[in-house]
């Protein structure tokens, strides 16, 4: 019986631990709002980086801001697919460096943390983007 | 005023170099130095290169670092250079402390690495790279006095590196395995050869989470052969490594090195400091 009990503990400790790892990281962003939040901090980050500026002087800030927005939407499993320009299409011809490439993601970690987002969730969030690198550098 | 034009000169030269400082790959990435100069662990080399140069970048580093054991004291320092995230050259020199025979044995070792593959954070598979080390003591007397058949040497190694991004409930895993053939004893400190000569490729790997984007705290593990028959064993360490920026990392580390010529149990501890640029 006081086994049993233990069982019951266990399982209950358990199914709490995947109660919260249902949720998806769209949500443990806080959702659209944490999203945004997010992606304005970014770009403020970039804006303070001269070198990395360069790369958005021909862009329009607000077309990046939705399109990133929507992107980070899409790959956190929030209830968006993202329909703009490909990776590719939209970093061919930019010439971006590796050098510049790990700026940039310095530039999204800054972000995060600014926003407080916990250590745990930037690694996944990094984690889900790090793959599109081939489709973004040295194009 | 004297004094103030030096002051000056010195602001520049620190301003200029901090200007062309390496900085292209992600913060702790690179690792730290090893004890033979390449760029690893404390004890194992591994597949990264020195520092944080990216493929149109050049780095220099410099690092020292001791180990004091129960009965012997290793200080290394040492000089890489990272030639565009493709070639890593290093030097250092280690000295090695024996108190009970009021004895210093010096090495000197020339290192080079080279990336075949990949990169730690973004590739599909692991970042693999070869490297060798060519190491010379200054003064072989107690090598040969244990039955050593050399004083130098030349070790080759290949290495496979992995960060796994959120990997450990969130935390960022890194990984690495070395396979290395080696004659050496004891790091070489003791020569090479032996009449024991036997097994020759030696297993080496580490492993390490990312508390912070700064704190790693891991693990690593080195076999070593038994030429000498003197019952050499595997070293092990824990380690806690802190990169607070991108000039500078320092690693604290708990050894155990097991029997070292004759003397059980050598455990201590274990510091190292690198300088990036």
């Amino acid at each position: 019986m006081k086994y049993g009990l233990y069982v019951f503990a266990l399982v209950v400790l358990l199914s709490g631990c995947r109660a919260t790892n249902q949720l998806s990281l769209y949500q443990q962003l806080d959702g659209q709002q944490g999203i945004e939040k997010l992606v304005d901090s970014f770009i403020n980050q970039i804006g303070h980086d001269s070198r990395i500026l360069e790369y958005f002087k021909q862009a329009n800030v607000a077309h990046f801001r939705q399109g990133f927005i929507l992107h980070l939407c899409s790959v956190t499993d929030g209830p968006c697919s993202y329909t703009g320009d490909s990776m590719i299409d939209i970093h061919t011809g930019m010439n971006i460096s590796e050098k510049d490439f790990n700026r940039v993601v310095e530039l999204l970690i800054n972000a995060m943390d600014e926003q407080q987002i916990p250590q745990r969730l930037q690694n996944t969030l990094l984690e889900r983007l790090a793959p599109m690198r081939s489709e973004v550098i040295n194009i | 005023m004297k004094h103030c034009k030096w002051l000056i000169g010195l602001y520049c030269l620190v301003n200029v170099a901090s200007s062309l400082a390496a900085t292209g790959k992600l913060l702790a990435t690179p690792g730290v130095s090893q004890v033979e100069g390449s760029a690893g662990g404390g004890l194992v080399p591994w597949a990264q290169l020195a520092g944080y140069a990216s493929a149109d970048e050049v780095a220099i580093n410099g690092f020292c670092s001791r180990a004091d054991v129960t009965d012997y004291r290793l200080d290394v320092c040492g000089v890489q250079f990272n030639l565009f995230d493709r070639v890593e050259l290093s030097y250092a020199q280690q000295q090695f402390d024996v108190p009970a025979l009021d004895t210093q044995i010096e090495q000197s070792i020339s290192a080079a690495k080279i990336r075949l593959y990949g990169d730690i954070v973004y590739s599909e598979w692991p970042q693999v790279s070869l490297g060798m080390q060519h190491k010379e003591l200054q003064n072989g007397a107690l090598a040969s006095l244990l039955g050593a058949k050399d004083t130098k040497g030349t070790d080759v190694y290949i290495a496979a590196s992995k960060l796994h991004l959120g990997a450990l409930a969130g935390y960022n895993w890194f990984w690495n395995t070395t396979v290395r053939y080696s004659e050496a004893n004891q790091l070489g400190l003791l020569g090479y050869g032996g009449k024991n000569s036997a097994e020759k490729l030696l297993f080496e790997a580490s492993s390490a989470v990312f508390l912070t984007h700064q704190v790693a705290v891991g693990i690593e593990y080195r076999e070593k052969s038994n030429n000498l028959g003197l019952s050499e064993q595997d070293w092990k360490d824990i380690f806690i490594a802190w990169f607070p920026n991108k000039h500078i990392s320092v690693t604290a580390a708990w050894l155990d090195l097991g029997r070292i010529a004759g003397a059980d149990d050598q455990t201590g501890w274990y510091l190292s400091v690198t300088g990036y640029w």
